[in-house]
């Protein structure tokens, strides 16, 4: 187990296995992406509150999902990469900074546009948009932090360790803004009541999720992938790949 | 592969477990390993920097009475090494053992506030590093800066501030010192007395790894050269 | 432990002793800021005081951004961070000693002058109290985030920069309980509830956060 660990997280067998597999995320993200969006914006009946707005919901929840599960796997492959250094996980950890931080402002800026039918502005200091806007600063400190080492390795592994603190803080930042918000206002702002959801609706919105989920997981496999032939480019592997593409005439 | 080969200590004696000498490898193994007449040993150890490996598979050892001369050009990663083996960083690839009874680190730093006197900046050190502060002032007078003890280490002359960082090696025994550069901007006189000192840790049985671009001033008998790059 | 903390606390104070501007400045800061903010708005505004927990606790958490760079940098640069590291105890006492240095030099005096600004600015002197109690209770926090942060960016060449960043987001959480404190007294409601929830914020802080400290610096050797 630990072996066949060892042989995966090497940069080689890692690379080619992730060049097996991101076109199969890529058809699948597409697929469902695709599905989700006809289903979502063009076939999902109308919501008898909120009109056509909701719509948005499919690309919001997604993103304010995915913008925090990635924050978590982040803080993850962290963990793995300060106390195995492992080479590899210190490559997801900034692979998936950039990644994460458009899928927060994805879900900030749908947030708002939502917010303007709904709320009647595009900014209210709703709790969970706040949360959101302070995970943006967390990825931003976070891709900041490693664009201003200049040894890759020292400036991945401070960045795990800023992720991992700012796992610990996240929950915190939720729930100490749910306070906040709730300290004079009360119930004033009007939560938008949950819908039941009807299949039509909800079907969409499940594929979107798992769509913007392999989406995610191509792009950071890319991103992976990039970050492993700079890292490498001096070893033996990557001069092989070089004078196999150069073979094959895609360089 | 750098191989190289340790004559056996001719005497053992002094403050050095004998053996069962428990070494710290890096990251997470622990391995008890008798050390009896080794003070370090490394084990096709690779160090780098960045991304870039600057040293493959090297294989030392520091022997009791012994002192390993590390030569090589600018850039060949000698201080990289000599943080590698004093456990400051973790090497690329390979293991370290050190010998229990403590080290002597002298980077080329002199890890002086410029701030605080020299006495000042020795009894801090004391206190970190949990030894008899005491035996301070005896050793600022070998090294010829008992007057100067009070002045702020920011006012002295590089050569001065070198010797105030290499008090440190009088004032608390340690088997194994690793030394960077020492001689760097020391002047005749303090050259003779990093000879001196050298010399009186060797005879105790101590060991000692030394980068320098210059000969280091002890006798032939007790100096094995070691080339890298 | 005990005697490398002591130590090491000693020696932060006599370094501070001989710069004095170092900690001189973050108040003489902090006074101007708060006294610019009183400009920005209308002469004797009352609505003043309703901002006034707000602009304290910024104006506190910008003054203490000040002198934070050169928190580790300075031990970094000489070198007596690696005889840190090499000391038979490891640094964490010495970690602990800088970050407790670091808040009775750029903390608390902080919280302390906040008092006669939160006078300035028309804050009720009922609300004094919790205003005090969260300051107190907050900035260690923020000395050791800041440290964290500090230990972070310290090799790095244009870290002053960086370190507002980095520390900003992080302190969210304690800006958001002890201004609110303020807040809730102010309102005539129970201050003690964001308190307790800002005291154990600070608990966790001081248990988790020098370590994370330690390791950073750590890295810094690589």
């Amino acid at each position: 187990m630990w072996t066949w660990f060892h042989r995966l997280a090497s940069p080689p067998t890692f690379y080619r296995l992730a060049d097996r597999f991101s076109p199969w995320l890529a058809v699948i993200a597409a697929l469902l992406i695709g599905y989700g969006l006809v289903g979502g914006l063009v076939l999902a009946p109308a919501d008898y509150q909120q009109g056509d707005a909701f719509r948005i919901i499919y690309v919001h929840v997604p993103a304010a999902w995915l913008s925090l599960s990635g924050y978590v796997a982040m803080a993850a492959a962290a963990v793995v990469a300060i106390i195995w250094r492992i080479k590899l996980a210190e490559c997801v950890v900034v692979a998936i900074a950039p990644v994460g931080a458009s899928f927060t402002a994805m879900a900030l800026v749908t947030g708002m546009l939502w917010g303007k039918p709904m709320w009647g502005a595009y900014w209210v200091w709703d709790a969970r948009l706040t949360a959101e806007l302070v995970l943006l600063f967390l990825y931003l400190g976070v891709i900041g932090l490693n664009q201003a080492f200049e040894d890759p390795r020292a400036g991945a592994r401070a960045c795990g360790l800023l992720a991992l603190v700012g796992v610990v803080n996240v929950p915190i930042v939720h729930y100490s803004v749910e306070w906040w918000n709730s300290l004079h206002q009360g119930p004033t702002i009007s939560r938008i009541g949950k819908p039941s959801i009807v299949p039509a609706m909800l079907w969409p919105l499940l594929a979107m999720t798992f769509g913007c989920m392999a989406f995610f997981a191509w792009a950071v496999l890319q991103r992976v992938q990039n970050e492993l032939l700079i890292r490498e480019r001096r070893s033996a592997w990557v001069r092989n790949w070089r004078l196999e593409r150069e073979a094959a005439g895609n360089v | 592969m750098l191989l190289l080969k340790i004559p056996r200590p001719r005497g053992y004696a002094g403050s050095i477990p004998a053996s069962g000498t428990i070494a710290f490898l890096p990251l997470l193994s622990i391995h008890s390993t008798i050390l009896s007449d080794l003070l370090l040993r490394t084990e096709s150890l690779s160090v780098g920097r960045g991304d870039r490996v600057l040293l493959r598979e090297l294989t030392i050892a520091v022997g009791c009475g012994q002192l390993v001369h590390l030569r090589g050009r600018n850039g060949t990663g000698k201080t990289s090494l000599l943080e590698v083996l004093a456990g400051l960083r973790s090497p690329v690839s390979g293991k370290v053992e050190r010998t229990a009874g403590g080290l002597h680190w002298l980077g080329h730093k002199n890890a002086l506030n410029g701030d605080l006197s020299v006495l000042e900046n020795l009894q801090f050190w004391c206190a970190l590093q949990h030894c008899d502060a005491s035996a301070i002032a005896g050793a600022l007078e070998r090294l010829g800066l008992a007057k100067l003890r009070h002045r702020p280490c920011r006012t002295l002359s590089a050569g001065q501030k070198r010797r105030a960082a290499l008090v440190r090696l009088l004032i608390a025994p340690r088997p194994l010192w690793l030394l960077d550069e020492p001689l760097a901007a020391l002047d005749a006189e303090g050259l003779a007395y990093v000879g001196q000192m050298l010399d009186e840790h060797l005879q105790r049985d101590g060991g000692a790894l030394v980068t320098s671009h210059q000969a280091l001033p002890v006798g032939r008998d007790r100096l094995q050269l070691l080339e890298i790059g | 432990m005990l005697r490398a903390f002591a130590a090491a606390l000693r020696r932060e104070l006599r370094v501070a002793a001989r710069h004095k501007g170092d900690w001189l400045l973050p108040p003489l800061f902090y006074l101007i800021v708060v006294t610019l903010f009183a400009l920005g708005g209308k002469p004797n505004d009352p609505q003043l005081a309703a901002f006034a927990p707000a602009v304290l606790w910024v104006g506190a958490l910008l003054s203490a951004l000040l002198n934070l760079d050169r928190l580790f940098r300075a031990d970094f640069d000489d070198g007596t961070l690696e005889q840190m590291f090499l000391a038979p105890h490891g640094p964490i006492a010495v970690v602990y000693a800088k970050l407790s240095g670091h808040w009775l030099l750029g903390g608390l005096p902080l919280a302390l002058l906040a008092m006669p600004l939160a006078l300035q600015l028309g804050v009720p002197s009922a609300v004094l109290g919790s205003l005090l109690a969260g300051l107190l209770l907050g900035t260690p926090m923020l000395s050791l985030i800041g440290g964290f942060a500090a230990a972070l960016t310290v090799g790095l060449p244009r870290a002053a920069v960086l370190l507002p960043v980095l520390v900003l987001p992080l302190i969210g959480p304690v800006v958001i309980f002890g201004a609110g404190a303020a807040r809730a007294a102010a309102a005539g409601l129970d201050a003690a509830g964001p308190l307790y929830l800002l005291a154990s914020l600070l608990v966790l802080g001081l248990c988790l956060l020098p370590l994370a400290a330690t390791a950073a610096l750590r890295n810094s050797f690589d």
